[in-house]
Parts: structure tokens; C-alpha cells; sequence
């Protein structure tokens, strides 16, 4: 299990654990579960169509979910935030469509696209997907506090000169960049799964901001370290073991989330994440 | 004026055997009754914020109905029940709560995309077929069986009759859930009730035209209309107009793009009915740009 093409197997899933354990908590702070689904979903037709035209995937895939951001962003301005996003993903799979129909030899891509070969990754996949990883962890700890400021009280950070729009634009591209990294080693669904699940069930558990991202990533990487184990026991594919994974970590984390609320029942149960986020930054 | 001055004047624009094709015919019908219906519940949908549950429920039904059908239950039904499942799911874990709505949603497509992900690969190594993702991801209208209508038709009646009964309380709860507490509705119920309406709408159109069809023809037109006009009434026959008017150009001119380069295989249509929608959603904006322009100056 620990060798071989199983090496590169762990570098890069642990790598993607804590890109989406760090981006995660930032998607489910923001409540933008739909962006982080539809930029990986709709990307891949960005690699079908750098196959239509010959160029290397991780182009096409970049290209489109850059694109895909963009125009989220842009489009976000005016009119309806999920509005924007539902029609940004289906035009991006429209192309989509129309590339594979275009193409005659990418069928059997697609099903890896979106599931993930993660016991397939080759040699030099590593240390691409370690630089993007870098940088997108790089760009997070730049971008912290403005970042986490516009996210939970975008009024307050309109006030102290953090414009909501440039950190949107920012946290979109930062997405983009993960999923340009992550979908061609492990699927579009597997990134979805580690960026919704693990950041939600450690905001069930921890308060603070800094804890609740380690505690994230901690979740992220035991969801993806178990999933390959049993991956490769049961053959099985890895994608369901993520997503079963990932949903009884929320799961869990609800229950422990009740159980306080009961506990401690009488004065404020719902503790708002908010107002406990933003006096961390003002501390 | 004749018939054959009639198709004089289209020959240009439409392909010999347009009208006179079986599958294009029941594609027009098809395609109709879905974008009415996709139309109507997705106004509702629009005002309530719910695209992502839209667009998820799409997916699921997709992936996993179809999964479903390919190991031998009945299609329609196999996504009835896929979706109906999906759709209780999200309302369990906390679809009504603006707060946690992205959540639900995201963790139930998140699980039921695992299980699809299951249920492929088991179908895959036990009947040895390829490239299913492909036709599950791109289902196309023209390889819809005419036998189907009756059963669409019905579908459609049932979704858009709980609409209209439910309508009034439905609306005053979609714009302001308070004032709908408030008057004594039960605001979770109706919620309920649409998100039931949205499933069977959605299984409908997922399975018919395709997922990637069935999110467009949800949100597109229903957006277009309210960016067009407040009055909800209208907003849902415009929604339902522009769903037609998109789905039968786009089938159109997939027909025709069977003479365009690379000959004979011809373009997809959830590309060009995407794409009309998309445009109409963008040219929807310029009226406001241009008053807001005219106010600034």
C-alpha cells in the first residue's frame, strides 16, 4: 500500500487535503458551496476542449476556470449571486458539450474528470500540483485578514477600506487556482466533497477561526488518507469513500454542535460564527 | 397564404425534413412541456435563492438515476425517486435556513455524487459498459422515445397544478418569509411543498433534455423575466415564453447544424439552447444599465 505509484498516491491527495481543508473554510464561510462546485464541474470542459485543440489539459482547465471565476464575479455585480453562478456553469458545460461532440477520443477522460484517478497519479504530477498549492496557500495567508473580515461583516470591511467586490474576485480566483491544481489528480467531485465537508464539520466543533482551519485540514487529510486506504483494499472507487466520509465528519459534526446547544440550552444555543470571527480579528 | 409558399420562405433557415422528422417532432413537444414547467417552478426558485438546489438536484438525478437505470430499474422513475430522496435530504439538513441553505445543499450533492460514483463503477465492471458518464452527463432531446409524452405531459400537470394551487401562499412566502409567518402560514410546509414541486420538475427535465439542460431552462428564463418585470404573474409566462421560444431555436438549429462543419455529426443542442439562454440573460441587463446610465448623467 505505502509503495510504488502509491507514493505519489499520498504526496498528492495530502497536498489537496490541506488546499481544500484551508480554501474549504473560507468557501463555507462565505456560503459559496455552489462557486466551488461550479468552477471545478464547469473546468472540464476547458479540458475538453484543450484536447479538441491539442494543447496540455492543466491549460484548458486553468484557462476555463479562470474564465468561469471572472465571470462569475464580473456577472455577480449586478444581477443574483447564484443566478450568475447556475448560468455561468451551464454555459461553461454547454461549450462543454459541444467540444466533446467536436472530438472523437475523449470519452473515457471524462469519467476520470469527474471521479478522480487518484492511484493513477504519475511521477511528475507531484511537484506541479505542490507548486500550485503553494501559491494558493501562499495567496490565503496573504489575503487572511481582509479575506476574513469581508466574509463575516462585509459591511464592516467596506468601512475600513476592504472593498467586498476585489476580495470576492480574489477568493474566486483562488478557487480556480485550487481546482486547476486538484481536478485532473483527483476529480471534480472529490475536490467538491473535501472543500464543503471537513470545513463544515470543524466550524461544528471549533469557534476560533485559526483552530477551525487546522481542525479542517486535520479532517481533510483523515478523510482522504482513510478513503485511499480503503480505496485500495476494497477497489472500490475513491470518490464514494470521500464523499460518504466527508458527510458522516458533518454529521458528526451537527450532532456535537446539538449536543452543546442542549447542554448549555437557556442561553444563546446558536452561537453566530460572525460576531465570534470578527472580534478574533479585532482582538 | 400556401403551405409551400410557406416553406419557400423557411427554406433558407430550416433543413429539408425539419418538420416531417419523428424525433425532431417529439423533441418539439417535449422540449415545450419541460420549459413551461421548468419555467414556472423556476420563478419560484429564483426569488428564493435556491438555483444550487436547482442545479444540484439535476446532478443527483443524473448521475444517480441513471446509474439506477442502467442496473434495470424503470428511467422515469428510478429519477422520481433519486430526486424526491435528494430533495428531503436537503430540506432534513437545513435547506430553509438562508444561513446554512449553500450547506445542505453542497453536502447532499457532495454524498449522493460518492454514491454515483459507487454505483458507475459497480455497473461498469458488472456490464462491462463504456462511456455511460457520457450519455448520463449529455442526455440528448432527440433520443427521447415519443412514447414518453403522455407520461411528461402528465408530470408537468401534476407540478404546475400544485403550483397554482399553492400559488398565493407560495409567492407571499418566497418574497418575505416574515410577513408569511406572520399571516399564519406554515412557511416550512410550503417550503416543503416546493422543494417536492422542484424535484418532480427536475427529474422530469434531467431525464428528458439532460442536466446541463434542465439547470438553464430553470434559472435562465425565470431570471430573464424578473429582471424584465415585477409583476410575478407575468414574470412566470414571460419565464415559460423564453423557455419555449429557446428550446425549439436551439433544436432548430441543431437540426440544421448537421450541414455545418465537421459534416454529419452535428452540433449539440443543450449547447445552443445554453447559449440563447445566456445571451437573453445578458441582454436582459441592458435596459437597467442604460436607465442607470441615464440617471448618473
Amino acid at each position: 500500500m505505502f509503495s510504488g505509484f502509491m507514493v505519489n498516491a499520498w504526496e498528492v491527495a495530502s497536498i489537496v487535503a490541506v488546499v481544500a481543508g484551508i480554501v474549504g473554510f473560507f468557501v463555507v464561510l462565505r456560503g459559496s458551496a455552489f462557486v466551488a462546485h461550479a468552477i471545478p464541474n464547469g473546468s472540464f470542459a476547458g479540458a475538453a476542449g484543450a484536447s479538441l485543440i491539442g494543447v496540455s489539459t492543466l491549460v484548458g482547465l486553468g484557462a476555463f476556470s479562470l474564465l468561469g471565476a471572472l465571470g462569475i464575479g464580473l456577472l455577480g455585480r449586478r444581477g443574483r449571486h447564484d443566478v450568475v453562478t447556475a448560468l455561468a456553469l451551464v454555459m461553461m458545460l454547454g461549450l462543454g458539450a459541444l467540444f466533446v461532440s467536436l472530438s472523437v477520443e475523449y470519452e473515457p477522460e471524462i469519467e476520470s474528470l469527474l471521479f478522480g484517478e487518484v492511484l493513477g497519479i504519475s511521477n511528475n504530477a507531484v511537484a506541479p500540483t505542490a507548486a500550485l498549492a503553494l501559491v494558493c496557500v501562499a495567496a490565503i495567508a496573504a489575503l487572511y485578514r481582509p479575506l476574513m473580515l469581508s466574509s463575516v461583516l462585509a459591511e464592516v470591511g467596506e468601512a475600513r477600506g476592504v472593498r467586498a467586490f476585489t476580495m470576492e474576485l480574489c477568493f474566486l480566483v483562488v478557487v480556480a487556482l485550487a481546482t486547476t491544481m486538484t481536478v485532473p489528480v483527483v476529480g471534480t467531485l472529490l475536490i467538491f466533497s473535501l472543500m464543503i465537508g471537513p470545513p463544515a464539520a470543524a466550524r461544528s466543533f471549533v469557534d476560533r477561526p485559526l483552530a477551525a482551519i487546522g481542525l479542517s485540514v486535520a479532517i481533510a487529510l483523515i478523510t482522504v488518507w482513510s478513503a485511499i486506504a480503503a480505496s485500495y483494499t476494497t477497489n472500490y472507487p475513491i470518490g464514494f469513500y470521500v464523499g460518504t466520509i466527508s458527510a458522516v465528519a458533518y454529521a458528526l459534526g451537527r450532532a456535537w454542535a446539538a449536543w452543546r446547544a442542549r447542554r448549555c440550552s437557556g442561553g444563546d444555543a446558536r452561537r453566530d460564527y460572525g460576531v465570534s470571527g470578527a472580534s478574533n480579528i479585532a482582538a | 397564404m400556401s403551405i409551400a409558399a410557406l416553406g419557400a420562405l423557411l427554406a433558407p433557415v430550416v433543413e429539408p425534413g425539419f418538420f416531417s422528422s419523428e424525433a425532431v417532432r417529439v423533441a418539439i413537444v417535449v422540449g415545450a412541456l419541460v420549459a413551461v414547467t421548468a419555467g414556472t417552478v423556476g420563478v419560484f426558485t429564483v426569488m428564493r435563492g435556491q438555483s444550487f438546489a436547482g442545479e444540484a438536484l439535476g446532478d443527483i438525478d443524473t448521475t444517480g438515476g441513471s446509474a439506477a437505470f442502467l442496473v434495470g430499474i424503470g428511467p422515469l422513475w428510478g429519477f422520481l425517486a433519486v430526486s424526491v430522496a435528494a430533495a428531503a435530504a436537503m430540506e432534513l439538513i437545513g435547506i430553509q435556513r438562508p444561513r446554512g441553505r449553500d450547506l445542505a445543499t453542497g453536502i447532499v450533492l457532495g454524498t449522493a455524487l460518492g454514491l454515483a460514483a459507487l454505483l458507475l463503477y459497480l455497473v461498469t465492471t458488472l456490464h462491462n459498459t463504456t462511456g455511460a458518464a457520457q450519455t448520463i452527463l449529455f442526455g440528448s432531446v432527440f433520443t427521447v422515445p415519443g412514447s414518453t409524452i403522455p407520461l411528461v405531459a402528465l408530470l408537468s400537470v401534476v407540478v404546475l397544478g400544485s403550483i397554482a394551487t399553492l400559488y398565493r401562499p407560495l409567492l407571499l412566502s418566497s418574497l418575505s418569509a416574515e410577513m408569511a409567518a406572520a399571516r399564519g402560514l406554515h412557511v416550512r410546509a410550503l417550503g416543503a411543498a416546493y422543494l417536492l414541486a422542484l424535484a418532480v420538475a427536475i427529474a422530469l427535465a434531467a431525464i428528458t433534455i439532460g442536466s446541463i439542460l434542465s439547470t438553464a431552462l430553470l434559472v435562465g428564463p425565470a431570471a430573464t423575466a424578473l429582471r424584465l418585470t415585477r409583476r410575478p404573474g407575468t414574470a412566470i409566462a414571460l419565464a415559460g415564453g423564453l423557455g419555449v421560444t429557446a428550446m425549439w431555436l436551439g433544436i432548430l438549429l441543431a437540426y440544421d447544424s448537421f450541414a455545418w462543419p465537421p459534416l454529419g455529426t452535428g452540433w449539440p443542442v443543450s449547447f445552443f439552447v445554453v447559449t440563447l439562454i445566456f445571451l437573453g440573460y445578458l441582454l436582459s441587463g441592458v435596459p437597467e444599465l442604460l436607465r442607470r446610465r441615464a440617471g448618473a448623467a
